[in-house]
């Protein structure tokens, strides 16, 4: 690990200054700290955000504030998200292990890195961590990389579970930053790789994310489905939130977010729209919008039909037809 | 000492404990290395193993991918503040009686890991294999699935879910 210093910070005004002058804010630190020994990231300075007062969850707006230092065991616990936003308690609970959850932020979650290999193996090309050597996972092995979404310079996928079910639910990330503060949807937070793949999201580096807000609750049938190599402590190969309102036979509403398959949570309105009011025989319909612009490099060719039947097992479930 | 040195005080298995070091120290190797604490394992050292597992303010964590400057106040359980071979504690007497472990490696993160998992299953969350996320019951698939961030390479799992089924049966 390079050589940095440390500076704990006890409140957001000196946090945001500190962020300002160059230093990496560090809250539970299990991505970052990694990918410190890793030498992936090297800050001259760390800012220690932890003991800043996030750490709380309030109602507000008829919906809930998730303090952005709220940890991902907190938020999954907490009884107003386990009743009313189940699926993201369930998404949560799919991610990572009990001592990471324990130290894992909301808004640490929010900025995981990928795991694509080449990212984390300094002698590989990558575009994400050294703008313009190449992407060594193109016509490498890309098993776990992208099918959506995803540039010739970039095939990586967002790797978090928590943001997945966020898209779903369509909460949005409170930021502040030089300019004050602002509301992000999480749909438009996280970035498509295009050009500038070493930007993973729409955070600047001067901004802190301080919450999370949800909206009101939605009710209906919330299901987190993840498909991964083995049934505990790993990254998702596909994954799928949704939430589904019946009524009647029919599908009153329907919110879905993916994981696994592109550079960020993938949501798709028009995936949503053409099952609302719409009878389970158009399971097809929505797989075949979802999947239409898909593309396999190879080893990951397989995510495609995956996706499409953990999408229509899981609307089989949500909808108990 | 290193010109970036930094302060801090941890309460360490109940006796204050100073930390001026490189930041760099996780509070893994100033357990290890700064203090003797040496029954805290270093397996992975990236958070994929749990041989690390200890206690933060009672919350388990993985104890490398942490900062010991970062735990100023705060209150840290290693194995050796929860019991010693000649006062065992009751989760070291079941991984004995059931068998739990072959090498030993693993075995004070198992311990650790699982202390703070049956708080939390008093404590009432859910998991992953929870199927009621308002009233979690617990089986063997609900202790596997929570004590997966610790590996153990001897295979000693079905052992390791006996010793805790019984814990969970004698827990007050």
């Amino acid at each position: 690990m390079k050589s940095f210093a440390y500076e704990r910070t006890g409140d957001l005004g000196a946090a945001l200054t500190a962020v300002s002058q160059g230093a990496r804010a560090i809250a539970g630190g299990t991505n970052l700290l990694d990918l410190m020994k890793l030498e992936v990231e090297t800050p001259d300075k760390l800012a220690d955000v932890s003991r800043l007062p996030l750490a709380s969850i309030e109602a507000q707006d008829e919906g809930l504030r998730i303090g952005a230092l709220v940890t991902n065991s907190d938020c999954a616990a907490d009884l107003r998200i386990r009743r009313d936003y189940p699926v993201l308690s369930r998404a949560i609970l799919a991610g990572a292990t009990g001592q990471l959850r324990n130290k894992a932020t909301t808004g640490g979650n929010l900025c995981q890195r990928t795991r694509c290999p080449y990212f984390t193996d300094l002698t590989q090309p990558c575009n994400k961590r050294a703008p313009g050597s190449g992407c060594g996972a193109l016509h490498g092995f890309n098993r776990i990389h992208a099918i959506l979404g995803a540039s010739d310079q970039c095939i990586a996928t967002y790797p978090g579970d928590m943001a997945i079910a966020l898209a779903a639910l369509d909460a949005s990330v409170e930021i502040e930053g030089p300019g004050g503060k602002r509301d992000v949807p999480v749909r438009g937070f996280h970035r498509l790789p295009g050009s500038e793949p070493q930007r993973d999201n729409e955070l600047g580096a001067d901004d802190l994310i301080t919450a999370v807000r949800l909206p009101r609750p939605v009710g209906g049938r919330q299901l987190y489905r993840k498909v991964r190599d083995r049934s505990s402590y790993a990254f998702a190969l596909v994954s799928v939130a949704a939430i589904v309102r019946m009524n009647g036979g029919r599908i009153a509403g329907a919110q879905l977010a993916f994981g696994g398959l592109a550079h960020k949570p993938w949501h798709d309105p028009a995936v949503d729209a053409v099952l609302t009011d719409e009878t389970p025989s158009l399971f097809d319909k929505a797989a075949d919008l979802l999947l239409a612009s898909a593309r396999g490099y190879g080893h990951n060719d397989f995510k495609i039909p995956l996706a499409r039947r953990t999408l229509r097992a899981v609307l089989a479930e949500a909808t108990g037809l | 000492m290193d010109s970036n040195a930094v302060l801090a005080s941890l309460v360490v298995n109940g006796e204050t404990r100073r930390f001026a070091s490189d930041p760099r120290t996780t509070l893994l190797d100033f357990l290890r290395g700064g203090l003797g604490l040496t029954g805290t394992k270093k397996g992975c050292d990236h958070g994929q193993c749990g041989a690390c597992t200890v206690l933060v303010n009672g919350r388990r964590i993985n104890a490398c991918l942490t900062l010991a400057v970062m735990h100023d106040g705060d209150a840290i359980t290693t194995i050796e503040g929860i019991g010693s071979s000649d006062r065992l504690a009751p989760l070291q007497y079941a991984f004995v009686t059931h068998d739990g472990f072959q090498c030993g490696y693993c075995t004070p993160g198992q311990i650790c890991s699982a202390t703070a998992m049956l708080e939390e299953i008093q404590t009432g969350w859910a998991s992953a294999a929870t199927e009621n996320l308002l009233a979690p019951t617990i089986d063997r698939e609900e202790i596997s699935e929570r004590m997966s961030g610790n590996i153990c390479r001897c295979g000693a799992y079905p052992n390791i879910v006996d010793a805790l089924s019984e814990a969970l049966e004698t827990a007050p």
